[in-house]
């Protein structure tokens, strides 16, 4: 019955992924307060949890453009905040490479932090599940991530428009830029990307253009591969 | 914000194609083959090296203060930043950030 083997890969996966609840809940309503405050409309903030769906993408492209930055060095910055699903969707492709075009653009689609660790984790115990139980699987655990993304978006959207200055929401996105950034300092190397990123972001404060934080970025990137490939050597 | 609703929108549409080519990028377009492995080193520290650049000077100018340095947005910072570390918990740290904003900003008044 590869019908049920299915349907079950798809609960599992949707248990799995159901305490991601917690962490895309918050964020999304942040997005759409932190948005609708900075003077985007709702379809605007709708389109971009809708169309870009991606967290950290969305908070820097509006923290860029609430300094009104340059429409080029929004997308830029905004996507090399993405480039780290390169890695994903190349992670990815040994186990699903085989599935339908239209279910690996679906696959791409929805890809979120989340649903790439905890698929590649299943996938990596268990190789001789069929394929169409690991794509049923990836998208058990999508389903509490970007159903709620958008929805949290929405509510956030609509709750930002009333809730009063008093209570500092300002704030809320560095705190969800931090939050995003704590659990990520996972080795030294990226404690020195981190560091690196920090002190040049001050060094080249005054460069026009917000370029400042693509040259900090930059050169991060480079001390953290940098730092990686000689502890690597070091063995 | 001073961009025309033009500008927004393309914006947000670029964003949107260049995060889906990302996404599709070796499930749909390259395949099994693998990418050099110096560029999969720089891709693994592209977010703790862009958000701190963009975290920095809202957390020590920020613009409810009119870019004064102000003590609870700090100690808020600080605590989101410790807790998400040490607990490795986005969740927890959110938590952590605004509970001591606001209980910096009840007790300074």
């Amino acid at each position: 019955m590869p019908a049920a083997s299915t349907k079950s890969a798809y609960w599992q996966g949707l248990r799995a992924g159901l305490p991601f609840l917690l962490v895309v809940m918050p964020f999304g309503m942040v997005f759409g307060v932190a948005a609708t405050e900075a003077g985007l409309n709702l379809a605007e903030v709708m389109g971009f949890s809708v169309l870009v769906i991606a967290g950290a993408a969305q908070f820097t492209a509006l923290q860029l453009m609430t300094e009104n930055a340059p429409t080029l060095v929004v997308l830029i910055s905004a996507l090399a905040v993405n480039l780290r699903m390169v890695m994903y969707s190349a992670a990815l492709t040994p186990y699903l490479g085989d599935a339908p075009i239209w279910q690996r653009a679906l696959v791409a689609y929805v890809n979120f932090d989340q649903n790439y660790a905890l698929s590649v984790q299943e996938y990596e115990a268990r190789p001789e599940r069929p394929m169409p139980e690991k794509i049923a699987f990836y998208f058990g655990v999508t389903t509490p991530l970007a159903p709620v993304w958008v929805l949290a978006t929405w509510l956030g959207a609509v709750l930002g428009m009333l809730i009063p200055a008093e209570y500092a929401l300002d704030f809320a996105v560095p705190i969800a830029f931090l939050a995003l950034v704590g659990p990520a300092l996972r080795t030294l190397a990226h404690m020195a990307a981190a560091l690196t990123s920090v002190i040049m972001a001050l060094a080249f404060v005054a460069v026009p253009y917000n370029l400042g934080v693509l040259l900090a970025a930059a050169l991060a990137m480079m001390v953290g591969a940098e730092i990686e490939r000689r502890m690597e050597r070091r063995g | 914000m001073t961009y025309t609703d033009i500008e927004i929108w393309l914006i947000i549409v670029v964003l949107a194609i260049g995060t889906f080519l990302i996404r599709f990028s070796f499930l749909g377009l390259i395949g099994n083959r693998k990418g050099p492995p110096w560029v999969l080193r720089h891709l693994r520290y592209t977010t703790v090296s862009v958000l701190p650049a963009l975290i920095m000077p809202l957390v020590l100018w920020p613009s409810a203060t009119g870019g004064e340095p102000d003590p609870a947005r700090l100690a808020a910072a600080a605590m989101a930043l410790a807790v998400g570390y040490l607990m490795k918990s986005a969740i927890g740290a959110i938590v952590a950030g605004m509970g001591t904003l606001y209980l910096m900003l009840y007790v300074t008044g």
